[in-house]
């Protein structure tokens, strides 16, 4: 079986934001890009998948600054082929995403491709049911256990209050990861190193980065609170005595 | 074409979804500016009594016993010849399980732009999108002549989309649906749970920031302590260090306790959407730019692992 999954990196959310001068963009200058969350989900289904039924891994991520230490990473985690699109993407929104990577992800032969449920940045949609569209295949998100037998995959989808739907979804699909069966793996470094020595990343060219299917954004702004908390400062002790006072208060003590 | 605002209806066995009303909400502030009418789509099978109460000018009802219930591939290519034939101004969608499962795909097959993760429009047809984890909002003008939107709750009450008058009912055409590449197989009911966080008065949160399994123990024994009961956000869940009955948060329950008490926990929106009908928030965080002060009333700017036996050790003392 061949397994695609595909990676997109956001901006690490920890860094400060900054919107550009142009004031409708973030200033993604010094931006630390980091791979999505859910992406990780998706590659943990995909290296348990292929633990359980055998075949390839291959992980396609964009050339953005941290894409070789997300790809050796999860060589380090038994993927098998490493492939970075080259082409600039900082700017490139997900409809460009999913038509650049569905030119390359056409030629792999892929039986299941798998990508995160969403990221952080979706503004103009998700990668995976817009690359799903590009490769005309059946797309399921919100994805949280995946199974495979004669030609079909077996999926569990998540809906609000831990209730469960299981769907049978035709193979070669997209699914959308929102958590693997069980949680992403930790590799050590040392583990990604050897891994940056034993295997090597492909480089592959992105077609036009087309944008078309997104709104133009006018402005972006920071929310500001209609509220911030009261601060309850001093000491763990004082902090503490202040929120048994506070308990008290409201009538759960 | 028509300067109409469709919603594309949510429900899930029998129920429709709180975001239906909260986009009917939304689509009544846009129509004025758009100048049409306000337009429920549902998509079921004998699920007609389910528009009773929807705060829109009329209902478009498409009939198909593949639409009993949600799969993607049938409710994309109904939708795709409805929209294909009507060309409202806009199409609303639930940034959820089943608008996520749609829009994006729709916006490839029919060409149309998508604006993702709407909270809210202006009086003058502008959409307002959070992203980023609700650190930044983006604006602009709603596409022509036709947009796909999903939307995000929080930006309207869905009580503003309910209506005590039911509204003209309309059967319109349902395409083929045939070769269907999803199936559902059956629904699997949530794990039976020792509490049922929804009805719990005091709630002691606990977020990525416990770090480890080990650390649920400083939780267990707060809530102890005090009488209250541990529920997590979704990065420990996953982690499986609590079941997911525990699980607060869009995926997981909506709460309303008393107090709820949040433990490194960062308040993105798909967590504070399911705790601001709480009486009282307070959050501890080491980041003083944590979102959950914006909603908390409330707020420590400490080190968890500093406060929480201290805290624990007061509440045993005056047990
Ligand atoms: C479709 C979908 C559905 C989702 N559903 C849910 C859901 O139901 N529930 C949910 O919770 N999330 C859900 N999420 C995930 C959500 O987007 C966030 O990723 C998640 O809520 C973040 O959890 P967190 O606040 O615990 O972690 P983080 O965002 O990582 O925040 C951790 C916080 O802990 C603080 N911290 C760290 N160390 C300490 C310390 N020692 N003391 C004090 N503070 C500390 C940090 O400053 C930070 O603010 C969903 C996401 C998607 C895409
Ligand atoms: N038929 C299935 N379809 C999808 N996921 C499955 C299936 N069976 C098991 N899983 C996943 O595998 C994990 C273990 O499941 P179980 O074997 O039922 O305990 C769970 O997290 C499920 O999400």
């Amino acid at each position: 079986m061949n397994i695609v999954v595909l990676i997109k990196l956001v901006p690490d959310l920890v860094e400060e934001l900054t919107i550009d001068s142009g004031g409708a963009g973030l200033d993604l200058t010094f931006a630390r890009w980091i791979i999505n969350e859910f992406d990780d989900h998706a590659l943990e289904q995909g290296i348990l998948l292929k633990e359980r039924h055998g075949g390839t891994v291959t992980v396609v991520a964009p050339d953005l600054e941290g894409a070789d230490d997300v790809l050796f990473t999860a060589a380090a985690k038994d993927a098998d082929r490493l492939i970075k699109v080259k082409g600039d993407f900082t700017m490139a929104n997900n409809h460009a995403l999913a038509r650049a990577f569905s030119a390359i992800i056409k030629d792999l032969q892929a039986d299941l491709i798998l990508t995160g449920v969403q990221a952080h940045n979706d503004l103009d949609g998700s990668a995976g049911p817009l690359l799903a569209e590009c490769l005309q295949l059946p797309y399921v998100g919100y994805v949280s256990g995946v199974a495979v037998n004669d030609g079909k995959s077996t999926i569990r989808k998540e809906y609000p209050g831990g209730l469960l739907a299981e769907m049978e979804v035709a193979l070669p699909t997209v699914l959308g990861i929102q958590a693997a069966e069980q949680p992403p793996r930790y590799v050590a470094v040392s583990k990604v190193r050897q891994a940056m020595k034993t295997s090597s990343i492909e480089e592959l060219d992105a077609s036009d980065l087309n944008p078309d299917g997104a709104a133009e954004i006018g402005r972006m702004f920071q929310p500001e609170a209609a509220a911030h908390a009261e601060m309850i400062e001093g000491s763990p002790e004082e902090v503490s005595a202040k929120l048994v006072g506070l308990f008290k208060e409201l009538g759960v003590l | 074409m028509s300067q109409d605002i469709y919603v594309v209806i949510e429900h899930l066995r029998g129920q429709v979804a709180d975001i239906s009303y909260t986009m009917l909400a939304g689509a009544r502030e846009l129509s004025p500016a758009a100048g049409g009418k306000v337009v429920a789509v549902l998509l079921g099978h004998n699920a007609k009594d389910l528009a009773k109460d929807f705060a829109a000018d009329q209902v478009l009802y498409l009939d198909h016993a593949a639409l009993a219930e949600f799969t993607s591939d049938a409710y994309q290519l109904a939708l795709a010849d409805l929209i294909g034939k009507d060309q409202p101004r806009a199409i609303l969608f639930g940034n959820t399980s089943i608008g996520a499962d749609v829009a994006s795909v729709l916006s490839m097959r029919l060409g149309l732009p998508l604006v993702n993760s709407c909270r809210s429009f202006t009086s003058n047809a502008k959409f307002i999108s959070q992203i980023c984890g609700g650190k930044i909002m983006a604006e602009g003008e709603l596409p022509s002549p036709t947009a796909l939107v999903t939307m995000v709750p929080g930006g309207y009450s869905p009580d503003q989309g309910r209506s005590v008058d039911s509204p003209p009912i309309a059967e319109s055409a349902v395409p083929a649906l045939e070769a269907l590449r999803v199936t559902l197989s059956k629904y699997i009911e949530p794990e039976s749970a020792d509490v049922d966080i929804s009805k719990e008065p005091l709630l002691i949160a606990v977020g990525r920031g416990i770090q480890n399994q080990d650390n649920i123990e400083l939780a267990d024994a707060l809530a102890q302590a005090i009488g209250g009961v541990v529920c997590a956000s979704r990065p420990v869940i996953d982690q499986g260090w609590l079941s997911t009955s525990r699980l607060v948060g869009k995926s997981g329950k909506q709460v309303k306790p008393k107090v709820y008490f949040a433990m490194g926990i960062s308040g993105a929106p798909e967590h504070v959407e399911a705790i601001t009908q709480s009486g009282t928030i307070i959050a501890v965080n080491t980041d003083p730019k944590a979102p959950i002060f914006d909603i908390a009333k409330y707020g420590v700017q400490m080190d968890l692992f500093e406060l929480v036996e201290v805290l624990t050790g007061q509440l045993k003392a005056k047990v």
